[in-house]
C-alpha cells in the first residue's frame, strides 16, 4: 500500500471552539492510483489534503495516522516533516496561480529551491526542461518572471516543479477550478500522464467537480461535513452511488443536452452543518431524504462491496 | 515610513503606518446593508484589542486634559504672572517660563490648539483626498487621469516647503487658517491611498452583482462600496489628524503660526528661543513634545488596534 | 517602455513647472511690500528712502508689468540665478544657498540612508522574533510620533547641556576653518552626531514600523506559502519576504523624502547649524522674500529629482512594473 490513513482528526482552532473539519478519516490509496477526493466547499477535502504536508497555522492534529510507503508521515511536526516534502510529499496548491515569486525569474526560483533542499541543481535541470516541454511550455519559461506568463501557463509550471523531485505522493489541490472547461482537460490529462510517465506514484485529486473526478480517477473518495461518506472505483460512484449524498450529488449536477425548462435542477435542500458544533449521529441525517431512526447513531465507514465503502445504515446491511 | 501592498505602490506619509489595503468592515458579506450586527461585532472586538483601547484611551485622556484643563486652573497662558524660571510647584504645576507664565496653562491651551488643527486639518485633507481619490478610483479613465496627475503634482511638492512659503508671507492669524493650510496640501496621500482601495473594491464580485441586478450608481456607491471603504476611511482620517498635528507643530516652532495665542510648537519655539535647554528649564520644553508624542502616538497605535478589529486575518493571533 | 518613460518625464515637468510658478507666485500676491520693509528696517531720510525705493525696485525687477517679472524670473532660472538675497544684499541668493548646502547635506544623506537600512532590518527582525517586537514595535511608534524638532532639543539638553559630551550648537569648533584636516574632521563628527540623531531616530520608527508590516505581509502570502509547503528553509523563504517587502518600502522613501528635508531644517535651527535651515529660519525672521524663494526653489527640485530617479530606478527592480505601464503614471 502506497498510503495509507487511519483515524485522522484535524481540527481549526478559533476564537469560538474547534472547528472540526476532518473528523476521523481512514481510508487507503495503492500505488499509482489516483484517489479523487471530492465533495462540497467546507467538507474538509481541502484540509485533508493540506495536513498531509503541511498543517496551516490554524490546523490542529488531533489524532490519527498518516502512513506513506509504510514510513508514518510526521504530520504533527512541522521540522520533522520536512524531509519529506517535496521528496516524498508534494502538492500543487489552490492558489498554484500566485504561488510563483512575483519579482523572481521562474528558473532563478526553482534553482534556489532545490539548492535550498540540498538537490542539485545541475542533474535536476535537464529533467525540469524536459518535464516542461512535455506539458507544453517553451525551456525559456526559466527566464521569465511569472507576470509574463498566463494563468494555465503558470498552473503547468507549478505542476512540473512540484513533482520534479518524482515523489510518491502529489496532491493536487482545486487545480482545475480556476480554469475554463478545454484547458481543465488538458491539465487533467496532464495529470494522469504525470502518473502514467511514473513521475509519481499516487495521487489525491481533490475537486468539487465530480466530472473531471470521472476523466482522471480510479477511485472517488467523497466527505461530507469533515466525514468521510464514500469511497470507491470511480466507475461505481457515478454510475451506482449507495451513499445518499453521492447520489443527490449527482442528481443535482447538470446534464449536458438537458434544457432546465423540462426537467428542474434539483440541488439537495438544506445546508451543511456547522463544523463548530456538528450534530450527533450521521451529519447528513438532517437533509437526506432516506434518514430513519437509525441515523441518529453514526454509521461506521464500512466495505459494502469490493474496494467500496460506505457510511451509511441504509447501505450497511 | 507607512507602507503600501503591492497593489499601489507607494502610498506613504512620514511616520504614519497605514492601514492594509484588505481591510473591510466587519463582518461585510456582499449585498448586505451594514447593520446593528455588524456594529455590535465591531464593539465586541473594538474592546477587546488592547491597542485599540490603550490607544483610544490616550488620546481621549488627552482631549479630556485639553477640554477641561484650563478650568483647573486661575492662570492664564499668556500673563506675565509669576516668578520667571521656576521649575514646578503647587502653584504653578508645569512651572513657570522664562517670562513668568504659568507653563501648565500654555500646554493645556496648546493641546486645544494641536486638537484643532488635527481635526480641521485632518478633515480637509480627509475630505480632499477621500473625494479625489473615490471619484479617480470610481470613474476611471479620463478622469481620473486628470485627477491623478493633479494628486501626483501636488505630491511630490515638499508639504512643508509650501507651507512656509504661504505661512511667511501670508501672516497667519488663526489656528484654523493654519489647519486649512494644511489641509489643502496634505490631501494627494489620501487621495492615493483611497483611490488604490476603490479600484480594488471596484472590481470585486458583489459589485458587479450589484450592476447587474440593475442597482444605481448612487446605491453602488451607498450599501456595496461605501460600507467596505469606510472602515478604511476612519482609518485614513485618524492617520490624517495624527499628521496635521506634527505639521502644525513644525510651522509653530517656525514662527510661522498665530503668535497671538499658544500652541505646542510655540511653547517649543519659545523655549529654544529663551535658552530654556541651557538653562535646564525642562518643565517648560519636555510637555509639549510628550504631549505630542502622546496624542499622535495614541493615534498611530489606535489605527493598529482598529486595522486589526476590522481585518480579521490579523486578529487570531 | 519609453512611452512610460516619456510620460513621467513629462508628468514631473509639469510638476516643476507648477512648483517653480507657486513658489513664484507666491510671495508676489501676498499682502506687504518686500521694499518698503527692508527700508522702514534701514530707517532712511525720507528723500533718500525714495532714491533707494527706486534703486531697488530697478535692481529686483519690480519695476516691469508681472508677466514680465514671469518670464525674467524663469530666464534667470536658466542661468542659475536665484536673485540677490534683500537682507545680505548685495549677495546673491545662490551663493547663500550654496554655502549652506554641504552642512544640510551632511545631515540629510547619512540620515535618509543609515534610518532606511537600520529600520528596515530592525522592522524585519522584529516580524520574525515575538519578543523584538513586542520592544521595537511600540518604540518605533514613539520614534515616529516624535516631532523632530523636540527630538532634537531633548538631545541637546541632555548630551550637550547636562553631559556635556557634545557641543550644543554650531557644525564645528568655533576657532576652526573649514578644511581637509583630521582636526576640523574630529570637531564636525563630533558637532553632527546630535542634529544627524535626531533625524535619523524618528525616520528609523517609520521605517522598522513599515517593513515590520510588510513582511508580515509578504510572509503570509502565497508564494511563501507554496515554498514552505515544498518545505524550503525559513531562510529563503524570508530572503524572499525581504526583497518583496523592500519593494513598496523605496516608494515610500520617495516619497518620504520631503519630509525629510522638512525635519532636517528645524533640526538645524535648534543646532543652529550653518545648513539650510538656519538659513530659512533667518530669512523668514528677515522677510527675504527671495531667499527664501531660491531656497525652496532649491528644495523642490532637489526632491522632485530624488523622485524621479527613485521612480525610474523603481521600474527596473520590480519587474511587475514593466507589464502594467499602459496605465497611470
Amino acid at each position: 500500500m502506497s498510503v495509507r490513513v487511519d483515524g485522522l482528526k484535524v481540527y481549526y482552532q478559533t476564537l469560538h471552539g474547534d472547528v472540526k473539519a476532518v473528523d476521523g478519516a481512514t481510508f487507503e490509496i495503492a500505488d499509482g492510483e489516483i484517489m479523487g477526493l471530492a465533495g462540497e466547499s467546507g467538507c474538509g477535502k481541502s484540509t485533508l489534503g493540506k495536513s498531509m504536508i503541511r498543517m496551516d497555522a490554524r490546523m490542529r492534529y488531533v489524532e490519527g495516522h498518516v502512513d506513506l510507503d509504510g514510513a508514518e508521515l510526521p504530520i504533527w511536526d512541522d521540522s520533522k516533516m520536512n524531509a519529506f516534502r517535496f521528496r516524498e510529499v508534494s502538492i500543487i496548491p489552490q492558489y498554484a496561480l500566485s504561488a510563483l515569486n512575483p519579482t523572481r525569474r521562474i528558473g532563478t526560483m526553482a534553482a534556489e529551491l532545490l539548492a535550498s533542499r540540498d538537490v542539485p541543481v545541475d542533474t535536476v535541470l535537464p529533467e525540469l526542461k524536459r518535464r516542461l516541454r512535455l506539458v507544453g511550455l517553451s525551456e525559456d519559461v526559466l527566464e521569465r518572471f511569472p507576470i509574463e506568463l498566463s494563468g494555465g501557463m503558470k498552473q503547468r509550471v507549478v505542476m512540473v516543479l512540484s513533482s520534479i523531485l518524482d515523489p510518491s505522493l502529489l496532491i493536487a489541490d482545486e487545480v482545475t477550478s480556476a480554469l475554463d472547461v478545454s484547458t481543465q482537460r488538458a491539465v487533467s490529462e496532464l495529470l494522469v500522464e504525470f502518473r502514467d510517465r511514473g513521475f509519481v506514484k499516487s495521487m489525491i485529486v481533490i475537486t468539487h467537480d465530480l466530472s473531471v473526478l470521472y476523466q482522471i480517477a480510479d477511485t472517488v473518495l467523497v466527505m461530507y461535513a469533515g466525514k468521510l461518506a464514500e469511497k470507491a472505483p470511480a466507475e461505481t460512484v457515478v454510475n451506482a452511488p449507495s451513499h445518499p449524498y453521492t447520489q443527490l450529488l449527482l442528481s443535482s449536477l447538470p446534464e449536458v443536452g438537458v434544457r432546465y425548462s423540462e426537467k428542474r435542477l434539483t440541488g439537495i435542500p438544506g445546508r451543511p452543518p456547522s463544523l463548530l458544533d456538528p450534530p450527533t449521529g450521521c451529519r447528513f441525517r438532517a437533509r437526506c431524504p432516506l434518514a430513519f431512526a437509525k441515523c441518529a447513531d453514526e454509521p461506521p465507514f464500512a466495505e459494502v462491496g469490493a474496494g467500496h465503502s460506505a457510511a451509511c445504515w441504509k447501505v450497511a446491511a | 515610513m507607512p507602507v503600501s501592498d503591492q497593489r499601489d505602490v507607494g502610498v506613504v506619509t512620514p511616520g504614519a503606518p497605514a492601514p492594509s489595503l484588505d481591510a473591510s468592515a466587519p463582518g461585510s458579506t456582499p449585498g448586505v446593508p451594514p447593520g446593528s450586527a455588524q456594529r455590535s461585532e465591531f464593539v465586541y472586538f473594538a474592546l477587546r484589542n488592547w491597542k485599540f483601547v490603550l490607544g483610544a484611551g490616550v488620546v481621549i485622556t488627552f482631549l479630556a486634559v485639553a477640554l477641561f484643563g484650563p478650568l483647573l486652573t486661575d492662570h492664564t497662558p499668556l500673563e506675565f504672572t509669576g516668578p520667571t524660571d521656576q521649575p514646578p510647584s503647587a502653584d504653578y504645576w508645569f512651572g513657570t517660563t522664562s517670562f513668568g507664565q504659568d507653563v501648565y496653562s500654555q500646554f493645556v491651551y496648546g493641546l486645544r490648539a494641536a486638537f484643532l488643527v488635527g481635526a480641521v486639518g485632518g478633515g480637509i485633507a480627509w475630505l480632499l483626498g477621500a473625494t479625489v481619490g473615490f471619484t479617480a478610483g470610481y470613474r476611471g479613465g479620463a478622469i481620473d487621469d486628470v485627477l491623478n496627475m493633479l494628486t501626483n503634482v501636488v505630491l511630490v511638492i515638499p508639504t512643508l516647503a509650501i507651507l512656509i512659503i504661504v505661512a511667511a508671507y501670508l501672516e497667519v492669524h488663526s489656528y484654523a487658517t493654519e489647519a486649512v493650510l494644511i489641509g489643502l496640501t496634505s490631501w494627494p496621500w489620501a487621495a492615493r491611498a483611497v483611490r488604490a482601495q476603490t479600484f480594488s473594491l471596484k472590481t470585486r464580485e458583489f459589485v458587479d452583482v450589484a450592476r447587474l441586478s440593475g442597482r444605481s450608481t448612487r446605491q453602488i456607491i451607498t450599501t456595496e462600496i461605501g460600507p467596505n471603504m469606510s472602515s478604511y476611511l476612519l482609518m485614513m482620517f485618524i492617520l490624517l489628524f495624527g499628521g496635521a498635528i506634527l505639521i502644525g507643530a513644525s510651522l509653530d516652532f517656525l514662527g510661522l503660526g498665530p503668535s497671538e495665542s499658544i500652541s505646542l510648537g510655540l511653547m517649543m519655539n519659545n523655549s529654544f528661543l529663551a535658552s530654556a535647554l541651557l538653562l535646564g528649564s525642562w518643565w517648560w520644553f519636555l510637555p509639549p513634545g510628550l504631549g505630542i508624542i502622546a496624542v499622535v502616538g495614541g493615534l498611530y497605535v489606535m489605527n493598529v488596534g482598529l486595522d486589526e478589529i476590522f481585518n480579521p486575518k490579523l486578529r487570531e493571533k | 517602455m519609453t512611452r512610460y518613460l516619456a510620460r513621467k518625464v513629462f508628468i514631473y515637468l509639469v510638476t516643476f513647472f507648477v512648483a517653480v510658478t507657486i513658489d513664484w507666485a507666491i510671495p508676489r500676491f501676498m499682502p506687504g511690500d518686500p521694499i518698503e520693509r527692508l527700508l522702514s528696517r534701514m530707517q532712511a531720510q525720507p528723500g533718500s528712502a525714495e532714491v533707494l525705493s527706486d534703486y531697488y525696485t530697478k535692481a529686483f525687477g519690480f519695476d516691469v508689468p508681472i508677466w514680465e517679472q514671469y518670464l525674467n524670473f524663469w530666464a534667470a532660472l536658466f542661468h542659475g540665478d536665484l536673485g540677490l538675497s534683500i537682507a545680505n544684499f548685495p549677495t546673491p541668493v545662490t551663493e547663500l544657498i550654496m554655502g549652506a548646502l554641504p552642512y544640510t547635506l551632511a545631515l540629510l544623506v547619512p540620515a535618509i540612508l543609515l534610518s532606511f537600512w537600520a529600520g528596515n532590518k530592525v522592522g524585519a527582525l522584529a516580524a520574525r522574533r515575538k519578543t523584538l517586537d513586542n520592544t521595537v514595535l511600540p518604540a518605533s511608534y514613539v520614534l515616529t510620533a516624535t516631532p523632530q524638532m523636540w527630538l532634537g532639543i531633548v538631545l541637546a539638553w541632555v548630551f550637550a547641556s547636562t553631559l556635556a559630551w557634545f557641543p550644543v550648537s554650531g557644525a564645528y569648533d568655533l576657532g576652526l576653518q573649514p578644511t581637509w584636516s583630521v582636526e576640523f574632521a574630529r570637531s564636525f563628527l563630533h558637532h553632527w552626531i546630535l542634529p544627524f540623531s535626531a533625524l535619523f531616530l524618528v525616520a528609523f520608527g517609520g521605517w522598522a514600523i513599515g517593513m515590520r508590516n510588510m513582511i508580515i505581509y509578504e510572509l503570509e502570502a502565497d508564494y511563501s506559502n507554496y515554498l514552505g509547503a515544498l518545505g524550503a528553509p525559513t531562510k529563503l523563504v524570508r530572503k524572499y519576504a525581504y526583497r518583496n517587502a523592500l519593494l513598496p518600502q523605496i516608494t515610500g522613501l520617495a516619497l518620504a523624502l520631503g519630509a525629510v528635508v522638512a525635519g532636517a531644517i528645524v533640526v538645524e535651527i535648534v543646532f543652529s547649524y550653518p545648513g539650510l535651515g538656519t538659513l530659512t529660519l533667518s530669512a523668514i525672521q528677515n522677510r527675504d522674500y527671495f531667499l527664501i524663494q531660491g531656497i525652496f526653489l532649491f528644495l523642490i527640485t532637489g526632491v522632485l529629482i530624488a523622485n524621479f530617479v527613485i521612480d525610474i530606478a523603481y521600474v527596473f527592480i520590480d519587474p511587475r512594473t514593466r507589464v502594467g505601464m499602459q496605465g497611470g503614471p
